[in-house]
C-alpha cells in the first residue's frame, strides 16, 4: 500500500514540476499574444477539460506506441517504449492536467495588466528580466493555485493512467487504480483507508492553499 | 547638439497623431492641450512604448528612432513617470528605487541614491512597503525611481493628475526643486495650465493630435494668436531677480526687464531668480499715472501692444512693461490685463498708448 502512495505522490510532484515549466510560458504567451490563432492554441490546451480521459489515453497509447514515429523518437530518447512506464505516465498526466495550471496562471498574468510591465521596461528591464522579476512575482497567487490544482488533479487521475500506464505495482499502479482494485476484490477496508486518506488530504491541501493565496493577494493588493 | 527633435505620424486605434517639434534639451518643456489631444501618446512614442508608422526621435544628437533604427524601450536612457505611481507592490520602497539604478549601464550618474532620497525627502519611506504610502508619497518614490536610472531626459505624464489637492500641493515644491537642480531636460505633460505656469520654461501647445505652436512659456502665454490669453483664468508669468528686501514691511523687490515690482513676503535672497504669476483680471489700467490714495503697490508703466475682445463685454489687453523709450518695449516683459469693454471705451484706449498697469496682486510662481 505504501508503495502505491509514494508512487502516486512522486507522479503528482514530477508532473506538477513539468507542468510549471511548460505551462507558465504557454500561459504567458496566451495572456500577452495578439496572434489570431491564439484562441485555437487556447482551445487545444483546454481540450482535456472536456475530453473523456479514456479518449485521451487511447490516442496517447497510439501516439507513443513503439511502431509510431513519435514512439520511435521516444524510444531513441529514453531507451525504451513509453507506454506502461512511469515516464509515459508523466507525459499523459502533463497533457491531462495542463489546463488546470495554464488557466489560473494565464488569469494571473492578465490581471497584472500592461502598466507594471511598461514601467519595468522604462526602468531598463529587458523582456526576460520583466518576465522573471515582475510578471512571475506578481502572478504568485495564480502559480500557487495552478500548481495545487495540477497536483491534486494528477493525484486522482484514473482513465488516462489505466489506458497508458496499466497497473504495474511500483511503476504505474497509482492510488485511484489501487482503490478500484480493492473494491473489485472486495477488500473494502483497504479501499476505505485509501479513499478516506485521499479525502482528508485533498481537503487539507485546498484549505491551506486558500489561506496562503489570500495572504499573498493581500500583500500584492492595493497597488495602483 | 543640445536639442530634442521629435516627429511622429500614424494612427493608434482611431486616433491620428501627426506631430513635429524641436525643443532645447534644457529646462522643463510642457506638453499642453485638452484631454485626448494626444499628449500622452507623444510621450509614449518618445519612450518607445507606442510605435507609430513614422517616427523620428533624436536627443542630443543620438538617434533613438528613425526609418532604420528603433531602440527598444529598455535601452533608451530615459526616465518615465506615469500618471499613477505604479510602484511594484512586491518590492519595498528601497527596492523600487533601486530597480532601475541596478539595471542602468552607467552607474556614474550625477544623481546618486542619497542625493535623490534627499531631493525628494524619501528617507523615512525606504523600509516601508509601497502599499502603506499615501498617493503623494508613492508618486515621489516613482519620480525618484525614474531619476535613479540616470536618464538623459525625464518624461512625466501628468504626474499630479491622480492626486488630491493636498498631495498636489505637497509634490509641486519637489517638482520645482527638480527644475532648479537637474541638468537634464524634463518633458512634462499636463492639461492644468497652473502647473505649467509654475514649472515650465517652454511649452508645446497641442490640439487634436497636432502641434499648434511651440515656444517659450512667457511668450506663448501672452501671445494674442493663441487661445491661452483668452482663457478665463489667463495669467502672465514673468521672471526676474530679487533686488531688495524690505524687512519692516515684509516685502521684496523683483527686478524685471525695464521695471521693478514689489512682492509680498521675503521671496528669496537678493540676486536669486524668481518667477512671478500675475492673473490678467488682477491687472487694471490707468491713463496718466497711478492714482493717489490707492492700496495698490505696483503700477508700472506699460505700453498697449495689442487688444482682443473677450466675449461681448470684456477685453484682453496685451502689454509690454517699461516706458517704451528707444524702442525698449521690445525687451520688456509681457503682461496681460483683463478689463471691461466699458473701461476700454471710456478711457479711449488704443494700441500704442502708454498706460499704468495697476497690479492688484503678484504671486510667486516657484
Amino acid at each position: 500500500m505504501w508503495e502505491t502512495i509514494i508512487l502516486t505522490l512522486k507522479l503528482a510532484s514530477v508532473t506538477t514540476l513539468v507542468l510549471l515549466v511548460i505551462g507558465t510560458p504557454i500561459a504567458w504567451w496566451l495572456a500577452r499574444s495578439n496572434a489570431w490563432w491564439k484562441d485555437a492554441i487556447g482551445a487545444i490546451v483546454a481540450l482535456p477539460l472536456v475530453l473523456p480521459p479514456t479518449v485521451l489515453g487511447f490516442y496517447l497509447l497510439l501516439a507513443l506506441a513503439p511502431s509510431s514515429p513519435l514512439g520511435q523518437a521516444a524510444t531513441a530518447l529514453f531507451g525504451h517504449a513509453l507506454p506502461f512506464t512511469f515516464a509515459g505516465l508523466v507525459i499523459g498526466s502533463v497533457i491531462y492536467s495542463l489546463p488546470f495550471i495554464v488557466q489560473p496562471v494565464r488569469n494571473a498574468f492578465e490581471a497584472i495588466g500592461e502598466r507594471p510591465l511598461e514601467v519595468a521596461s522604462t526602468l531598463r528591464a529587458s523582456p526576460f528580466d520583466v518576465f522573471f522579476n515582475i510578471a512571475l512575482p506578481l502572478a504568485r497567487p495564480g502559480l500557487l493555485t495552478g500548481a495545487v490544482l495540477g497536483f491534486a488533479h494528477t493525484m486522482g487521475e484514473f482513465g488516462v493512467v489505466l489506458m497508458i500506464g496499466g497497473n504495474i505495482p511500483g511503476e504505474t499502479r497509482v492510488l485511484s487504480v489501487a482503490i478500484y482494485d480493492f473494491v473489485e476484490t472486495l477488500e473494502w477496508d483497504k479501499a476505505h483507508i485509501l479513499a478516506a486518506g485521499m479525502l482528508a488530504f485533498s481537503f487539507i491541501v485546498i484549505l491551506v492553499t486558500m489561506v496562503i493565496e489570500k495572504r499573498m493577494r493581500k500583500r500584492l493588493a492595493g497597488s495602483d | 547638439m543640445s536639442e530634442i527633435h521629435a516627429r511622429f505620424k500614424g494612427t493608434t486605434g482611431t486616433f491620428n497623431l501627426d506631430i513635429d517639434f524641436n525643443l532645447p534639451a534644457t529646462g522643463v518643456s510642457a506638453l499642453y492641450g485638452p484631454s485626448g489631444c494626444g499628449k500622452t501618446t507623444v510621450l509614449r512614442c518618445m519612450a518607445g512604448l507606442t510605435q507609430l508608422a513614422t517616427g523620428n526621435l533624436t536627443i542630443n544628437g543620438h538617434v533613438w528612432q528613425d526609418e532604420h533604427t528603433f531602440i527598444p524601450v529598455h535601452e533608451r536612457p530615459l526616465g518615465y513617470v506615469f500618471q499613477e505611481p505604479s510602484l511594484f507592490p512586491h518590492l519595498s520602497v528601497d527596492a523600487n528605487l533601486g530597480f532601475g539604478q541596478k539595471r542602468s549601464k552607467k552607474n556614474t550618474g550625477s544623481l546618486g541614491f542619497d542625493k535623490v532620497v534627499e531631493l525628494l525627502d524619501l528617507g523615512d519611506l525606504l523600509e516601508r512597503s509601497p502599499l502603506n504610502l499615501s498617493r503623494g508619497e508613492r508618486q515621489r518614490v516613482a519620480i525618484g525611481r525614474a531619476l535613479l536610472c540616470d536618464p538623459e531626459i525625464l518624461l512625466m505624464d501628468e504626474p499630479l493628475n491622480a492626486l488630491d489637492q493636498q498631495s498636489k500641493n505637497d509634490i509641486l515644491p519637489f517638482l520645482q526643486r527638480l527644475h532648479d537642480e537637474l541638468a537634464i531636460p524634463i518633458l512634462y505633460v499636463s492639461h492644468e495650465l497652473k502647473e505649467i505656469e509654475h514649472l515650465a520654461d517652454h511649452m508645446i501647445l497641442m490640439e487634436k493630435g497636432r502641434v499648434l505652436t511651440c515656444g517659450a512659456l512667457t511668450e506663448l502665454l501672452a501671445d494674442p494668436s493663441w487661445p491661452l490669453a483668452r482663457m478665463p483664468d489667463a495669467a502672465s508669468v514673468l521672471s526676474g531677480k530679487v533686488s531688495a528686501i524690505d524687512k519692516e514691511y515684509g516685502l521684496s523687490t523683483v527686478q524685471l526687464s525695464g521695471v521693478e515690482l514689489t512682492v509680498p513676503g521675503n521671496v528669496g535672497v537678493i540676486g536669486s531668480h524668481q518667477r512671478l504669476r500675475i492673473i490678467a483680471s488682477d491687472v487694471a489700467l490707468a491713463r496718466d499715472h497711478a492714482p493717489q490714495g490707492s492700496s495698490i503697490l505696483n503700477g508700472p508703466v506699460a505700453r498697449i501692444i495689442d487688444v482682443r475682445k473677450n466675449g461681448p463685454y470684456s477685453m484682453t489687453v496685451f502689454l509690454k512693461l517699461g516706458t517704451g523709450a528707444n524702442g525698449s518695449e521690445e525687451n520688456g516683459a509681457s503682461l496681460l490685463s483683463r478689463i471691461t469693454r466699458k473701461s476700454w471705451d471710456s478711457l479711449a484706449l488704443k494700441k500704442g498708448d502708454q498706460v499704468h498697469a495697476l497690479i492688484k496682486s503678484v504671486a510667486l510662481a516657484n
